[in-house]
């Protein structure tokens, strides 16, 4: 078990570095950075001399270990356009993305499963044809057209709820949250549906199709020849047995959510990370592009690391084989 | 009918008849099937794949998988119908009343749920015990099964267990509310064959102690000859015959079942050949008019091809085979002639 952490621990730098890498040669490659940061009137000398002290003209393996090691410290210079140290920048923006991910993912969860669920209990039911059908145009429409859909029916004709921003939020230490205010409650509404629905129907039906599956077992057969509860049956036996498959698409998808509320932020001009990375492009913001880059990466690596470990927690036969052996698909 | 007991019958099968709707027309995969088993009695259910075994003994349990269904007949457990009951009603008597042993061990728990924990949730299901009781009890019967250091073990995993002890653990969880009867279909089929014995073994000491009836569903003759106290030998959806298994396996009065018994080899006798039936059971969808059997038989007449033979008395055992009929099978008829 331990063996097996710290292999992943080990797999999981290897990724960062590999990240690493192309957040680097985003400074060495797109554009001169020294064109970024001085005027039109800055001579040559200047230039080189600058060029010099930022450390431009070393070798790029050492200029590489520079940033790696700053970037292990949360240092990513400064931002071109504003000139503010960009770990603030980040941090700033962090918490609008992570509660409007986690609200997007909560309702993907409890309402995908469930149906998912449902629906591969009772195949041939109208309601269940009809969740397929509903699902599918989940999975087709495009995020940005969901939302704006969303805002006209719920913000423009029905004037329920903001069509944009977080609004009011409560600042606890550098965190600022929705979750304490009316307003910022009924922002996240919107939002969270939009970023959501895409996982939810996914989500739906991957758990479907996992419970047709088990439900054709022998296990489940024997189950119900020991005369236990349709309720025990269902939810214990066959749920369980499905979790594997979801857990490794839940993770993912949240790394996913993360990584592309970035539309969903751009519709609902939600402050979060993902809009700062899209002003950043416009504004070849790079130290900015390069650790949202960065974050994203080790997002995405440390989903996946409680993703395996929540394998373990699940799957009984993992345990004693002390991880060598990775989850073949059921 | 049920020779071996004077009491009221523990199950009694009346005219059971199992369909199944397909787009080209109704099957009928168990066609008008009837036969008791006494309390604590074997009977053994052989016959070739498709002859309808498994199905009899889904359908007492209540697990037909859809759209196959119960489509005529009466299935009485101690005296009470069970083959029309509402689900629920159903779910009380399976494990409680009948339990059910399938074929192969290795797929039959669950095997995110350690063993202990199956054990106590079917006992917890159908009897009023405690959890820790229900615990006492399951150490108990995996004891009983023969799986050593019960205390240890309940706590692993189905994976950690062989084949062999993943049958008794199987066997466990079917005895482990008390029920009556035991449905157990092909039990050691997927085991190898130095642990068979030891399973059939196993089964029939635990149902003696018991006091539980088996209705052993297998294509191992071997198996009925060592275990049960009748055989009924099916074919094509239909009892072919039932009697004590010294008598039909020594005596056997229908040709089919004749001609399955030569085809066992024994020690005792060197021969040269197994004697084999030419032939192949018919699909349902061209099972014959008249008796079944009658393309393969050798003594054959007139009345095979038209008249349907139930069962009726032969000697010690009853065939359904006209042989054994005062009118006879008829003007002899010659046997098709079909490749082996």
């Amino acid at each position: 078990m331990l063996a097996f952490i710290l292999r992943r621990l080990l797999q999981s730098i290897a990724v960062l570095l590999a990240v690493g890498v192309v957040a680097f040669s985003l400074f060495r490659y797109v554009g001169d950075p020294i064109n970024a940061m001085v005027g039109q009137d800055t001579t040559m000398e200047e230039r080189a001399e600058l060029r010099t002290k930022l450390g431009l003209n070393d070798p790029a393996p050492v200029q590489f270990f520079h940033f790696i090691a700053n970037a292990a410290q949360g240092k990513f210079g400064l931002s071109y356009r504003t000139s503010e140290p960009v770990g603030r920048l980040i941090l700033e923006r962090i918490p609008a993305t992570l509660e409007l991910s986690l609200c997007a993912a909560v309702f993907a969860l409890f309402v995908g499963v469930p149906m998912g669920v449902y629906t591969g209990l009772y195949p041939k039911h109208w309601s269940s044809r009809l969740f397929q059908a509903v699902s599918l145009i989940g999975i087709s429409l495009p995020t940005f057209l969901i939302g704006i859909l969303l805002i006209l029916v719920f913000a423009v004709w029905l004037r329920l709820l903001p069509s944009f921003g977080r609004g009011e939020t409560v600042q606890i230490g550098w965190w600022t949250t929705n979750f304490l205010t009316w307003s910022g409650l009924k922002a996240l509404i919107l939002p969270s549906i939009t970023l959501g629905l895409f996982q939810l129907t996914l989500l739906m039906r991957l758990v479907r199709s996992e419970m047709l599956e088990v439900m054709r077992t022998d296990y489940i057969k024997f189950a119900r020849a020991r005369g236990l509860t349709n309720r025990a049956i269902n939810f214990g036996h066959a749920l369980k047995n499905t979790l594997v498959p979801v857990i490794t698409v839940t993770g993912l998808q949240l790394g996913a959510l993360i990584a592309f509320a970035i539309v969903t932020e751009t519709v609902f001009a939600w402050p979060g990370v993902g809009q700062l990375f899209i002003q950043s492009v416009q504004f070849s913001d790079i130290p900015v592009m390069a650790a949202y880059l960065m974050l994203i990466g080790l997002l995405f690596v440390l989903i996946n690391l409680t993703v395996d470990l929540l394998y373990f927690v699940v799957d009984p036969r993992l345990r004693s084989q002390g991880g060598t052996a990775r989850v073949a698909g059921h | 009918m049920a020779a071996a007991s004077n009491n009221q019958p523990l199950l009694e099968v009346r005219s059971l008849r199992v369909e199944f709707p397909t787009r080209r027309g109704t099957l009928l995969a168990v066609d008008d099937v009837s036969f008791d088993i006494a309390p604590g009695e074997v009977l053994g259910v052989v016959g070739e794949s498709g002859a309808g075994k498994s199905l009899t003994g889904n359908a007492i349990i209540g697990l037909l998988e859809p759209p196959g269904r119960v489509a005529g007949g009466e299935i009485r457990l101690e005296g009470r119908r069970i083959d029309n009951l509402p689900y629920e009603e159903m779910r009380k008597v399976r494990g409680a009343r009948i339990g059910a042993i399938f074929q192969d061990p290795l797929t039959s728990l669950n095997p995110l749920y350690s063993v202990g924990r199956q054990l106590v949730e079917t006992i917890q299901t159908h009897l009023p015990l405690s959890a820790s009781e229900a615990r006492t009890r399951a150490i108990e019967l995996l004891k009983e099964v023969g799986i050593p250091g019960a205390e240890m073990r309940i706590d692993h995993y189905p994976h950690q267990f062989s084949g062999g002890m993943r049958q008794r653990v199987v066997i466990a969880l079917a005895l482990c509310a008390g029920p009556r009867l035991i449905v157990a279909d092909e039990p050691t089929t997927a085991l190898d064959v130095s642990i068979q014995a030891q399973i059939i073994a196993l089964l029939k000491r635990l149902c003696r102690e018991h006091g539980t009836a088996v209705m052993l569903v297998t294509h191992d003759m071997g198996v009925i000859a060592e275990t049960a106290d009748r055989v009924a030998v099916m074919y094509a959806g239909r009892i072919a015959e039932i009697g004590p298994v010294r008598d039909v396996v020594k005596h056997a009065k229908h040709p089919y079942t004749k001609g399955l018994m030569g085809s066992i080899p024994s020690l005792g006798v060197r021969s040269e050949r197994l004697t084999q039936i030419d032939g192949a059971m018919p699909r349902l969808t061209e099972i014959p008019p008249g008796c079944a059997f009658n393309p393969r038989c050798g003594a054959r007449g007139q009345r095979c091809l038209v008249e349907r033979p139930d069962l009726m008395a032969a000697g010690t055992t009853r065939a359904a085979c006209w042989l054994h009929d005062r009118g006879g099978v008829g003007p002899a008829v010659g046997k098709e002639t079909v490749d082996a």
